[in-house]
């Protein structure tokens, strides 16, 4: 779509109007005494848009094609999960007594919400094997940290505090693979964050996490399974063995929890605590970057540190409990993003527990299928079979000078959003490959054909790639000059000078 | 599943392509003893008849959602344009992820740049990012950006911060090596104030709200001298923007960092979430913010475009360095804000304030002419919200007031502070006709006859 369409501040015209309020129904107060001089606006909120109704749909409309989405195709991000969202499940988010619900009201006239969240806690449970569960945390770095904190918790309970609030034990242990929220998180609790190696083989090094362990500083360890290069974790249950007979806990960052929903659950691998990405592996709409959920589950030892409230079950009904002395606190005000929750509710009680795990297989057999059709085309750094997702790399390519980004980049004149690239940061050049359930075999050869056509035109015809896209209405921007000297808003003189 | 393209037919021909004979040799890679050898747990698939019926049942026990509402307390009742539902269940939007592929995400890039210049507008600040989770956890980065900033450990925190972005505040920081002190508080006025005995040269920031929890307009100019007074940083957090229409805005008030909840931009009550954190400072501190910020660039042909930027800030390059944790923000919450500010526009959001403002002016002034009840903040300036002293416990009041008058009359404080026992919070908006208002009035009558 090559349609340009200015910003909406240079669309504005003044005296243009795009609502209309009823009339003031109550007896005026004299501006000065509802509110001085001095504490009233006195710009007039310049530069705000003056828009007609048509403008704004016209507008909003016209940049929205700019946008690739899952409607249109195979969004295949690796990690990201973009699996369809139904209409269904924004139809039930939107349901009067959901959307007007303040927050605030009393337990006794907020049931149903409280069900919604019960129910929802229930099964996550049971999908994850972990009792304790908080839906407050709003996405998956605020999962991580809410996990994190209570493995902070937990140890400062079991072994106390250290001089200035040290942790007795320090050492958050990362695998090199990792997700970059995971240190970020972890860095908010007070621990160091070291680093775990993989071994050539995509797995977590045994061996390093023995050696680490035994300095007796290790506070946990976290990690993603299906890891990011979307291996199984063999030896988990080794894994979490070792930790925890070094006195730490396992913290599971459950980004890739599609390729387990139904087949196996993370608290019968021997994980403390998960967070889930509601807007993953619940179909919640990703928005162009948020809202998510994330919601973090438990085992019974860290439970009593959750997040403040806690929905429980009140006779008949259900309510509030504040009461959890030992609980880290609030993450967020309120109870966490509720319009989420429906849906994702809405989606498990729509597939059921035998759809769930069809879910689960067709996601990582269309991976497997991938991974399978492309191996002739791509290197592929690890033989082992993909669970949902497949890396690749552009080894290969990249003697023709054609990179990663070329190849991503040249994927979207094939009508495909890009994969994931140069990640996880241990894999050089990496592509990684989520087509999740949603994507028909059809869909999918279209993908592995543009993929073998990309290999094609890096040997013959590399120039095309390099320049790629070719298609889209704004070629490649230069990102390096855009950080050098920020422009980060709109101001009216630059609209002064451009006319 | 309908959901799932592939027929059982279809996935047994892939299966037998990969070298497979049957669906569970696909996890041969998970250890037998921890595969799941049961079914999962959980109720049989529902058709999209009976769920809805379901959730409409669901639905049905919340009552309060039908009541004429006079609760804001961090959240608020306002109309929200039509065409904002409709534009952002545009599938371009909706189901879009973060725009880190610049060239086939220009739609969403666009907004979020447009977002960060209104919300700078609004704010009076002159940088913005692309949004938070909401405005207890914009409270909570900011501290941390405050210790960041100024390489200080001491942050002081109004007792007129919502509670429940106090306690936010309070985890974030638990293991962040800082201190959070209190503010005073003028009882008489509803104030904020700020002793030198409490201000000095280890303070970081200071943390106030405005309008207040208990609906005072803070005087942010002089809390914002005595703050810079002592090298900190003034952060004003904003619970209700439309406020933003009428008072006087925080960065032109002295303010180093604005945070809000944009909850009041179009975005519904939705039982809390999701809502929208904004952020908003200095130029001078860009590089110091957490979340993520979008800016012009331009491709080889010289044409504008719009991309992430800055990102050395953030934690997918900087890890435990990083300026916050935060990832996924709330997108398609900015995006409502967004279309809300333009279709309100520069006229609409100062009528919706005035709007807001002449009505609780209106429902103040007769609540307080009622015997026993007063306004204990009653000679300060207010917005749409105002502390009211019933003659009897507040909370039971509000209770009968909902089921024999069918309306939720406020917020009781003793929810947060029992020492408050007869006190509510009202907030009336646009939303509110006059009738609603004047039923409100005589209810409260009513029950305290």
């Amino acid at each position: 779509m090559t349609i340009n369409e200015s910003l909406v501040f240079e669309r504005s015209m003044p005296g243009r109007q795009g609502y209309r309020l009823p009339a003031l129904d109550v007896d005026e107060t004299l501006l000065d005494e509802l509110l001085p001089a001095d504490l009233r606006r006195d710009d007039d909120l310049e530069g705000m848009p003056e828009l007609s109704e048509p403008d704004v749909v016209r507008h909003f409309t016209r940049i929205s094609t700019w946008n690739y989405n899952i409607d249109l195709g195979m969004y295949p991000l690796g990690s990201c999960t973009m699996k369809y969202n139904s209409r269904l499940n924004e139809r039930v988010a939107r349901i009067g007594g959901f959307g007007n619900l303040h927050p605030l009201a009393s337990d006794e006239d907020a049931q149903g919400a409280l069900q919604v969240i019960y129910e929802l806690q229930h099964h996550l449970s049971e999908i994850t094997g972990l009792p304790g569960i908080s839906l407050q945390p709003a996405a998956g770095a605020h999962g991580e940290m809410t996990g994190v904190m209570l493995i902070r918790a937990f140890l400062d309970a079991r072994d106390g505090v250290g001089e200035g609030d040290a942790p007795r034990r320090h050492l958050m242990l990362i695998p090199d693979s990792a997700h970059g929220t995971n240190p970020a998180s972890a860095h908010l609790s007070g621990f160091t964050v070291k680093t775990i190696r993989s071994t050539p083989e995509g797995q977590t090094d045994l061996e390093h996490l023995r050696e680490i362990c035994a300095t007796g500083d290790v506070a946990g360890l976290m990690l993603t399974n299906p890891n990011t290069v979307g291996l199984f974790e063999r030896d988990i249950r080794e894994i979490c063995r070792i930790v925890h007979e070094a006195g730490g806990l396992v913290y599971m960052d459950g980004a890739n929890m599609n390729a387990l929903v139904g087949v196996a659950r993370p608290g019968d691998m021997g994980v403390d605590v998960i967070h889930l990405n509601l807007h993953k592996t619940f179909s919640t709409p990703h928005g162009g970057g948020g809202p998510g959920s994330g919601p973090c589950c438990c085992t019974t030892e860290l439970e009593p540190f959750l997040p403040v409230p806690r929905v429980v079950r009140d006779g008949e009904g259900f309510k509030f409990d504040f009461n959890f002395p030992r609980s880290i606190g609030r993450v967020k005000a309120f109870y966490g993003n509720f319009g989420m929750f429906t849906r994702a509710l809405s989606y498990i009680l729509t597939h059921g527990p035998d759809g769930l795990r069809e879910a689960t297989e067709a996601a990582v057999l269309n991976a497997r299928y991938i991974a399978h059709a492309l191996t002739s085309d791509y290197d592929k750094p690890f033989d082992a079979p993909p669970m949902h997702e497949v890396v690749f790399t552009d080894k290969r390519q990249s003697r023709k000078g054609v990179h990663t980004l070329d190849i991503a980049k040249r994927l979207i004149d094939y009508g495909f959003h890009p994969m994931t690239i140069y990640f996880p940061l241990i894999v050089q050049g990496a592509m990684l490959i989520e087509p999740t359930e949603s994507v028909g075999r059809q869909e999918i050869q279209q993908f592995i054909d543009a993929m073998r056509a990309i290999a094609r035109e890096a040997q013959d015809t590399p120039d095309l790639v390099i320049n790629a896209p070719h298609t889209t209405r704004i070629g490649r921007l230069d990102e390096a000059a855009a950080a050098r000297k920020p422009v980060l808003r709109w101001k009216p003189e630059e609209k002064a000078t451009a006319a | 599943m309908r959901y799932i393209p592939n027929s059982p037919d279809e996935r047994a021909e892939m299966l037998r392509t990969v070298g497979l004979n049957a669906p569970e040799e696909l996890f041969s890679s998970i250890p037998a003893d921890i595969i799941l050898k049961r079914q999962l747990d959980l109720p049989a698939a529902l058709s999209e008849m009976e769920l809805l019926a379901r959730f409409e049942a669901i639905a049905a026990h919340n009552t309060a959602a039908r009541r004429p509402n006079f609760l804001g307390a961090g959240a608020y009742s306002h109309y929200s344009p039509t065409i904002i539902d409709s534009l952002i269940q545009r599938s371009e939007f909706f189901t879009a992820y973060t725009p880190y592929q610049p060239e086939v995400s220009q739609g969403t890039l666009q907004v979020i740049f447009e977002f960060q210049t209104m919300v700078c507008q609004l704010t009076g600040m002159e940088v913005a990012n692309a949004s938070m989770y909401d405005g207890s956890t914009s409270v909570a980065e900011a501290v941390l950006m405050a210790e960041r900033v100024t390489r200080r450990r001491k942050v002081i925190v109004s007792p007129a911060l919502h509670p429940e972005y106090l306690q936010v505040a309070q985890t974030y920081v638990s293991h962040a090596g800082i201190e959070l002190a209190q503010t005073g508080f003028d009882e008489q006025a509803g104030r904020t104030t700020l002793d030198d005995a409490t201000i000095d040269e280890q303070t970081a920031a200071v943390v106030v709200q405005s309008p207040n929890f208990y609906g005072c307009v803070e005087d942010l100019e002089s809390l914002a001298e005595r703050t810079h007074a002592a090298g900190a940083l003034l952060i004003v957090a904003v619970t209700e923007c439309a406020s933003l229409g009428l008072l006087r805005s925080p960065g032109a008030c002295g303010a180093d960092i604005v945070v809000a909840e944009g909850q009041s931009l179009g975005v519904p009550l939705g039982y809390g979430g999701p809502y929208l954190g904004l952020f908003a400072t200095r130029e001078k501190f860009a590089r110091q913010m957490p979340g993520r910020l979008v800016g012009v660039a331009a491709d080889k042909e010289g044409r504008r475009g719009f991309v992430l930027t800055l990102a050395t800030r953030e934690q997918h390059i900087r890890r435990e360095k990083a300026t916050s944790n935060i990832c996924t923000n709330e997108g398609l919450i900015a995006l409502i804000a967004t279309i809300y500010m333009t279709t309100m526009g520069r006229r609409g959001l100062q009528e919706v304030a005035m709007q807001c403002a002449q009505k609780a002016a209106y429902a103040a002034r007769r609540i307080a002419e009622l015997p026993g009840f007063s306004l204990p903040y009653a000679q300060t300036p207010r917005f749409n919200e105002f502390t009211v002293r019933a003659p009897v416990d507040a909370a039971e009041l509000l209770r009968r007031l909902a089921r024999e008058h069918n309306i939720t009359g406020g917020l009781a404080l003793s929810r947060y502070d029992p020492t408050r026992a007869n006190d509510f919070l009202a907030c009336v908006t646009e939303t509110n006709p006059r009738a609603e208002i004047d039923a409100l009035v005589a209810g409260l009558k009513a029950l305290t006859a």
